[in-house]
């Protein structure tokens, strides 16, 4: 099989499992038609990516959205069990999730297929990338953490002034078919409202404009990008340091496989030695980053 | 091993004891209690 064919194949698996993972996460398909969400059992265990747990057709749990109230639960109970979660996921799969199993980065990356001019990834967009990780600390861990502190009371702030997931997927469809929640909007809802469709416009223009500045779930995904067992890598041995590959990446990559890479495989198609791959690390990968490490 | 090999497996035994402990501290359940009701704040309105 020539590279073209197979880097199509891939690209093609990738979109499959993408599609795959956003029904599934969403299989509660009555919700839709009546407006309810799923009370099964299920909803106790969370999912990868980032999926609103009041979707009316999730199944599951955003491991975003049940860390925030996890935290809210200090200083009376640590969040074990989340925490155990984000370890696992974070080694097994860590930003291939981002790239293959998040249902808003499916979205974010059809949205950028409408023909349009595009913003290129230039130094200011790799400084943007930084604010995911003010955003993991203020919205995610600080706010929530001081609320249950200071006043006693969960809330999770991320959820309730930034998420557009939550807007998307569980405000506009609720809003739209319940009544009694459509007379309880106020500023706040039309504020994510705003927001939300801000994010999804800037996504036509921006690849994955949400995953890259702002998604805190990428940005606790991105400190395992190091160990992760998954994940696009580079063989030294055949790699000839030309560039080609963080030239094609649309994410603000410096290095194939870094916190920024999602594991698309977009990078792939550009080297001329064919020296990158996806799965698990070669035996002359791990020396290499070994002595790296060692520096 | 190699040191990477041995942070993984440090982090994954570490992350299989933290879900255990959560799950015996009742995280699973706070989750689920959580879950099953319409989240206020996610959707805008809390």
């Amino acid at each position: 099989m020539d590279k073209n064919s197979k880097n199509r194949k891939f690209h093609f698996r990738r979109r499959c499992i993408q599609a795959v993972s956003a029904l599934l996460y969403n299989a509660n398909l009555p919700g839709f038609a009546d407006g309810s969400i799923y009370k099964g059992r299920s909803k106790g265990v969370c999912v990868p990516g980032l999926n609103c747990y009041s979707c009316p057709g999730a199944i599951a749990s955003c491991p975003l959205g049940a860390l925030q109230n996890a935290l809210s639960n200090l200083p009376n109970k640590l969040p074990l069990y989340i925490i155990g979660f984000l370890l696992l996921a974070g080694v097994g799969l860590g930003r291939v999730v981002c790239g293959f199993l998040c249902p808003f980065g499916l979205l974010q990356e059809l949205m950028y297929k409408i023909p349009t001019p595009k913003v290129r990834k230039s130094i200011w967009t790799r400084r943007l990338s930084w604010l995911k990780y003010v955003v993991l600390a203020v919205f995610v861990a600080i706010l929530p953490i001081w609320y249950a502190f200071a006043q006693g009371m969960p809330v999770p702030a991320f959820c309730k002034y930034i998420c557009p997931a939550g807007t998307l997927e569980g405000g506009f469809f609720l809003l739209g078919m319940r009544e009694e929640y459509r007379a309880l909007a106020g500023v706040l809802f039309h504020w994510k409202a705003v927001l939300c469709a801000a994010i999804l416009v800037c996504c036509i223009f921006i690849y994955r404009g949400f995953c890259r500045f702002i998604c805190p779930l990428g940005a606790i995904y991105s400190f395992f990008s190091r160990i992760a067992l998954l994940a696009v890598r580079v063989d030294k041995k055949l790699c000839n340091g030309c560039g080609l590959c963080v030239k094609a990446c649309p994410m603000d990559i410096r290095q194939v496989g870094d916190h920024e890479c999602i594991h698309c495989g977009h990078c792939a198609a550009s080297c001329p030695k064919n020296a990158i791959y996806f799965g698990k690390e070669r035996k002359s990968d791990y020396e290499n980053k070994e002595k790296s490490i060692s520096k | 091993m190699t040191k990477i090999k041995a942070v993984r497996i440090a982090l994954a035994g570490a992350g299989l004891f933290a879900l255990t402990a959560g799950i015996l501290q009742g995280g699973y359940q706070d989750t689920l209690m959580k879950a099953v009701r319409i989240c206020m704040e996610c959707i805008g309105i809390g």
